[in-house]
């Protein structure tokens, strides 16, 4: 009897403990709500210098660019708070068509459908959508005595199709002479959660692999089975938990682990910075949008010399036309930080991301030039 | 839900028997108590309502139109092929952690409550306490930085000798991210649960029993065997539903170790086989567009559904049994 008595206490406590978590985890995020209130506060103030806060919400990608992005703004400016949820690309979008956050990231760029709800929420101006974030996606391995090693795109497909399953299969062998590879079986690891490094990956196995990449383009692992995990660390860890296994991850976050050069053309390319922000120079903008949209058509199949086709861009959205002059303000000045130098700079340090073009900046500072409020 | 029933049984005796004295802290108490039990059962029945409601729009829809909207939907399927695998997972994980920690446990708690020392006792005690109290996310960390890589000689052991066995099907996969780890790592998780019940249990067993026992020339095995297992069976049980429970709904260290899959396959020792329902919502969820977190919503319903059968089961079991455990 004793113990019912006390089995059902317990009871209770655990489900008003979860009760109470329930209640804050509803009560702790409305971006919306603070935002008009940062907005009404700030109209008294003065309008030359900046403050007030700017809201934004995407891809987790880019959270530690973000991160770094927004301590250097608040630096300069000290009365401006800039609040990043990182909760994806869908939802950053979905968040910024909706209104209730002023600018997005995203690691794809908007489909027709979503341009048209942005020009909707952009009070029917143009939508601005610029890749400023490049991050080079490199292949890693971990084979015990193998330092170095140079795939072509068949190859890679081939490995993480489960099509190439030995370290020594004569495809890897023939381009490797000089590395000793062992008679080992080869353990792709992939993410299991939808991300946009898988669907950068896998777009580019798709375009470049030819015959040996059979399936679509996606942010999930297409094939059933074999090794997975959560997140770029997951994988990481994965790949160095394990003996023969391969897998692919932010270059950034790669580590000691090794990295594949990978076949453009007629040579072989180790990521770089440069390399990775070259693939976007070489690369077409989609075509029949507004002036300040720099989506692109990225060219994964590239045969540019010295260009690292396995990239993951990262968009910035945003509007050309603002509801006030105080978000206008702010997000012009948050955007033309991000794109300057000083900010590539520090993302690249930060987040191990590759520096964007001048060529890249000049449209960039042009369309963010362009942002004002409704007139 | 079951666990709610007896305290209003009780709350409504109390408070016909005490009607005439109901005043100052009586009456405040009777209030409070009254209130926290209709707040349990006002939020058991919120949750109940919002997981209809925001999974309707997947199970109202059909597979094709779900496959079309969300990447990871299974394509030609229906919201019925989507959860199934899961729950298939989810059950697994659940049963192997149980099968693993039920008798440990049972040998833990007879071993605090009729073998050891009285100080040992209760240090040990203390201690599988506190296993209770470590977060599930260090459990995962541990499974995963530290367990797997020592355990993956053992799963190739195993897959090689017994791989005959559909449950043991090889080749084991290195780094071990495999329904075993995950079922040794929750086993691990439950254990103090059902071991802290079984203690308590074992302990009430009444001294006549014990000494009627001893007395007719009992060893301590027969002791056991014949008076404290018998009068426990149904603590034990409810014990154990605590743990299943527990090991059911388990998130993130099985999101932190394995790498799911959605197939339904009993290979225990191959990566990319099977995933839970609580893991994939965790793992899928951040990402997912407004039809998907349906979709994810009503496997979380699946499972909420499923915890409750299994917490009824154990009432149902226990209720039946207690007339006979010679607790009266």
């Amino acid at each position: 009897m004793k113990l019912s008595r006390f089995s059902r206490a317990g009871a209770a406590t655990l489900a008003a403990g979860a009760l109470a978590v329930t209640l804050t985890a509803c009560g702790s995020d409305d971006p919306v709500g603070e935002a008009q209130a940062a907005d009404g506060d700030s109209a008294t103030t003065e309008m030359s210098d900046l403050s007030g806060q700017l809201n934004g919400a995407g891809a987790s990608s880019q959270e530690a660019a973000m991160n770094a992005w927004r301590a250097g703004f608040q630096g300069e400016n000290p009365d401006v708070t800039v609040n990043y949820d990182p909760i994806g690309s869908g939802g950053g979008r979905t968040n910024f068509i909706e209104g209730g956050t002023a600018f997005a990231g995203s690691d794809a760029a908007l489909d027709d459908e979503e341009l048209v709800d942005a020009q909707a929420r952009c009070l029917d101006g143009e939508v601005i959508e610029l890749p400023m974030y490049i991050s080079p996606i490199a292949v890693i391995f971990n084979v015990e005595g193998v330092d170095q090693l140079k795939l072509d795109p068949a190859t890679i497909a081939g490995i993480f199709n489960d099509e190439i399953t030995s370290w020594d299969d004569p495809a890897i062998v023939d381009q490797n002479p000089d590395v000793e590879l062992p008679s080992e079986a080869i353990t792709p690891v992939h993410r299991s959660d939808e991300s946009g490094t898988t669907e950068n990956f896998t777009e580019y196995l798709e375009a470049a692999g030819g015959d040996a990449w059979p399936h679509e383009a996606s942010g999930d692992w297409p094939t059933e089975g074999g090794q997975s995990a959560q997140g770029t660390s997951g994988v990481v860890q994965t790949v160095q938990g394990g003996s023969g296994t391969i897998g692919y991850a932010d270059a950034s976050q790669a580590g000691s682990l090794g990295t594949a050069e990978v076949k453009v053309g007629e040579e072989y390319v180790p990521y770089s910075p440069e390399a990775a922000a070259k693939i976007v120079d070489a690369s077409e903008q989609i075509e029949g949008r507004g002036p300040y949209d720099h989506a692109l058509e990225l060219a994964r199949d590239t045969t540019e010399s010295g260009a690292y086709p396995i990239v993951l861009v990262s968009y910035h959205l945003a509007c050309a036309t603002y509801e006030d002059q105080e978000t206008a303000d702010l997000v012009k000045a948050f955007l033309g930080y991000v794109a300057s130098e000083e900010g590539q700079e520090i993302s690249s340090s930060a987040a191990g991301s590759a520096p964007i073009s001048d060529s890249l900046r000049a449209d960039a500072t042009e369309a963010i030039d362009a942002i004002s409020a409704q007139g | 839900m079951s666990t709610t029933a007896p305290p209003t049984g009780k709350a409504r005796s109390r408070s016909a028997s005490g009607r005439a004295g109901d005043r100052g802290m009586n009456r405040i108490f009777r209030l409070v108590s009254t209130w926290s039990g209709a707040l349990i059962l006002a939020t058991l029945a919120a949750v109940a309502i919002f997981l209809v409601l925001e999974a309707w729009p997947a199970i109202s829809l059909g597979g094709e139109e779900l496959g079309e909207q969300i990447s990871w939907f299974p394509e030609d399927t229906s919201i019925i092929t989507f959860v199934g695998p899961l729950i298939f997972g989810t059950l697994l994980a659940a049963f192997l952690a149980l099968i693993l920690a039920t008798p440990l446990a049972v040998g833990v708690a007879l071993f605090i409550s009729h073998y050891a020392p009285r100080r040992l006792a209760q240090a040990l005690g203390y201690l599988v306490d506190l296993l209770a109290a470590i977060p599930s996310v260090v459990y995962g960390l541990w499974g995963i930085l530290a367990f797997a890589p020592i355990v993956y000689p053992v799963w190739n052991g195993i897959a090689e000798t017994l791989g005959w066995f559909p449950l043991f099907e090889g080749p084991a996969a290195d780094p071990p991210r495999v329904m075993a780890t995950v079922a040794v790592v929750l086993a691990v998780m439950i254990l103090p649960i059902i071991t802290a019940v079984c203690r308590e249990v074992f302990l009430q067993t009444p001294k006549l029993h014990e000494e009627a026992a001893l007395a007719l020339g009992a060893t301590r095995w027969e002791l056991v065997k014949t008076a404290v297992l018998p009068f426990a069976r149904s603590g034990i049980i409810s014990g154990a539903m605590l743990g299943l429970g527990r090991a059911l709904g388990e998130t993130m260290a099985v999101l932190m170790i394995l790498s799911p899959g959605f197939l339904y396959s009993f290979a225990i020792f191959q990566a990319g086989q099977q995933q839970t329902i609580a893991a994939n919502i965790a793992a899928q969820q951040p990402e997912a567009p407004p039809l998907g977190v349906s979709a994810l919503i009503a496997t979380g319903l699946a499972l909420f559904v499923i915890t409750m059968a299994v917490n009824m089961a154990a009432r149902a079991v226990v209720a039946r049994r207690k007339d006979f455990s010679g607790a009266n």
